[in-house]
């Protein structure tokens, strides 16, 4: 076989790695390089600094240490089954690219996973070096992701968590049934388990001993995990449900969703189509509710349901919900305000301090900030007042789109 | 009518200085004619030097919530000629008690606070898509690197201590239409721009671009949302940016191309490894 090029294997393992929908690098620790004797800082909220036609944000080199992989998973580009040209990174390139690539404002930092090879030990093993020789021989302070192989040792987990700022584990797909039958050498058991040592292990860095000293630092801008939308059968409702035990039970920072997309040389196991993206979109919207508007999963999809694809998951609430409003926006509280249409956060605390000082008119939200063609409806203040509208029956076509629109998605 | 002249560099922290005093005076907001400097070699504004007399007012002291003060100072470094009379206007209302901050119903700071979010969008673009490219020798103790950016906004000053903080063990120059950014030995100081020419490629450009064209995802093409991030204005400085055509010409037919392409038969390897002996 003629050798790879440096870019060559940068086509390949970047073209292996796209499927990987988290690029976050905001949070964790504060560091800076201004003593002059490292590269590098972190701990702000995340830049992007480029995006792809496909509206995705560059924000960490993400690559794969290598893509070849002794795992079968139905759904991934990389593996054994596919005849995707395999490429491997040395741990010198690796830390190259990323000093190389951060010199020059083009990333936060890295975003390194890998397909695995001989062993979920030795490809972990191999990915914790890349992460210490950046930290201890480059002096770098950026931003380090690293994805780690759920089946790999506690041990390796542990120094991955002193060198990485987030760790991952994905739990792959919506269902476990799901996964037994597209990912075969799998199991949610272990990843779950997984999960819950870094949780452990960041509890435990945080504590202080008895003497006030406190531990290093453990994955401290959290972890993270990504399901595959649309490979299975699995209802928006399944979803949103493992969602939120996912963030109650471990604590994750973000659950990530990711539209199941053709990739080149798919598995006969899983016919291609178009991604779902419509989908995935509601899907975030729903984790958004979730994690900051107070909403139960099984408010925004039932078990066995469906988000609805042509307005957004607090519309379509409110729409059901009809007897709760109209919300009085200067008397409501806050987490009533939150479940109004077109009310996002920063909106409602800045009515809530207004409000304090005077009564606030119709003409305030729209300076406030409010996107008040969604808002009308379902509020009353001076100055405005929904009448019929709160109950009128045509309600939902003042939001959704014109049928004949419909084939755009 | 009073002619405040404020340098081009350091042009807050003069703002602040002329702003606190002729408050103390008690010189009321439309007896001031504030300016910058004019760049080098330009003629000097008509106005300059014609004091009028100007209506007594009481004196007052400027004191200002800090999240205020913080607001003001960012909003001051809009392209709007009219900020600095604006902004004075507004100081001495909310230090008389006549405006209270954070008031959005109030037309000159609802424009105030607008300003404020549109510079520091400003200075958010300005630390993502400035492009370092190496002007030294790879081997030096400190590497040297230069970048040209326009933001649209006078923002090198707010914009710079970011890259100081991130970039501590190289020397750098950040060079824009107006003021250039220039850091040597972890010392940050600012001149006018003397040199309008963007640096040369460097090597490291070409593994870049590789990378650009093999993340992005021809299946889920979606350009506006890349655009609403990215707009037009900056591709000319990106060095990236011009595969972006191409990348979006091509990507539906190789889309349609996975989607079509017939399974195949999975490569000896993987029978092996399906065997476990390996």
């Amino acid at each position: 076989m003629v050798k790879r090029t440096l870019t060559d294997k940068l086509a390949i393992l970047a073209d292996a790695a796209k499927y990987d929908a988290s690029c976050a690098s905001s949070g964790g620790q504060r560091r800076n390089s201004k003593d002059g004797k490292g590269l590098g800082s972190a701990g702000g909220s995340g830049i992007c600094h480029a995006y792809t036609p496909d509206g995705r944000c560059i924000s960490l080199l993400k690559i794969l240490m290598t893509n070849f992989c002794i795992y079968d998973c139905a759904y991934c580009v990389n593996r054994a089954s596919s005849r995707a040209e395999r490429a491997r990174f040395t741990v010198e390139e690796v830390t190259r690219l990323t000093i190389e690539f951060y010199r020059r404002n083009y990333i936060e930092g890295l975003f390194l996973s890998s397909g695995i090879i001989r062993s979920p030990d030795d490809t972990m093993a191999d990915m914790v070096r890349i992460a210490r020789t950046l930290r201890e021989q480059e002096n770098f302070r950026g931003y380090i992701h690293l994805k780690t192989i759920p089946d790999a040792s506690p041990e390796l987990i542990a120094e991955a968590g002193i060198w990485a700022d987030r760790l991952s584990i994905n739990v792959e797909l919506p269902t476990e049934t799901a996964l037994s039958q597209l990912a075969p050498e799998k199991s949610a058991r272990t990843i779950r388990s997984a999960m819950a040592d870094v949780k452990t292990r960041r509890e435990a860095s945080r504590e202080r001993s008895h003497r006030g000293t406190r531990p290093r630092a453990f994955a401290p801008a959290g972890q993270s995990t990504q399901m595959i939308v649309g490979a299975d059968a699995a209802t928006d409702g399944q979803i949103l449900g493992n969602a939120a035990s996912l963030y109650g039970d471990f604590r994750l920072r973000r659950v990530y969703y990711s539209a199941f997309s053709p990739i080149p040389d798919a598995s006969r196991l899983l016919p291609l189509k178009r991604p779902p993206l419509i989908r995935e979109h509601r899907l975030y919207q729903a984790d958004w509710l979730m994690r900051f508007y107070g909403f139960e999963a099984q408010e925004i999809a039932p078990q066995g349901g469906m988000l609805d694809l042509e307005i957004d998951p607090k519309l379509a609430w409110a729409l059901a919900h009809r007897e709760m409003f109209p919300v009085d926006v200067n008397r409501a509280p806050r987490e009533l305000l939150l479940r109004v249409p077109g009310f996002g956060t920063r909106s409602v605390d800045r009515i809530i301090a207004a409000r304090r000082h005077r009564s606030l008119r119709y003409e305030d939200l729209l300076r406030i900030g409010c996107v008040l063609r969604n808002a009308q409806p379902f509020i009353t203040l001076p100055g405005w007042s929904p009448r019929a509208l709160t109950d009128s029956a045509d309600l939902r076509a003042r939001f959704a789109p014109p049928p004949e629109q419909l084939s755009l998605f | 009518m009073r002619v405040i002249s404020l340098p081009r560099i350091g042009t807050v922290p003069a703002w602040r200085r002329h702003a606190r005093a002729l408050a103390a005076e008690g010189v009321p907001p439309g007896a001031v004619l504030w300016q910058l400097d004019a760049p080098e070699g330009a003629p000097s504004d008509l106005f300059a030097g014609a004091p009028a007399p100007e209506p007594p007012a009481p004196p007052v002291t400027l004191t200002l919530p800090r999240e205020a003060v913080s607001a003001i100072e960012t909003a001051l470094h809009h392209s709007d000629p009219e900020r600095f009379a604006r902004t004075y206007g507004i100081v001495l209302r909310l230090a008389r008690g006549d405006l209270r901050w954070g008031d959005r119903s109030d037309p000159a700071l609802h424009r105030l606070l607008a300003q404020e979010k549109a510079v520091r969008r400003d200075i958010h673009k300005m630390h993502a898509f400035v492009r370092f490219r190496e002007i030294g020798t790879p081997e030096a103790p400190r590497r040297t690197f230069a970048a040209w950016f326009e933001p649209d906004h006078p923002i090198v000053e707010p914009a710079s201590s970011f890259f100081a903080k991130r970039f501590g063990d190289m020397d750098w120059i950040i060079a824009t239409p107006t003021l250039t950014a220039r850091f040597v030995s972890g010392t940050l100081s600012f001149e006018e721009t003397r040199d309008t020419a963007p640096p040369a490629p460097d090597a490291t450009e070409a593994l870049w671009r590789t990378y650009f064209t093999h993340i992005f995802n021809p299946a889920r093409l979606m350009v506006s949302a890349m655009t609403s991030e990215m707009p037009r204005k900056y591709w000319k400085n990106l060095p990236e940016a011009d595969l972006i055509p191409e990348m979006i010409r091509t990507a539906p037919e190789r889309a349609m191309g996975m989607i079509e392409a017939a399974p195949t038969v999975p490569p000896k390897r993987a029978e092996k490894l399906r065997r476990g002996n390996v």
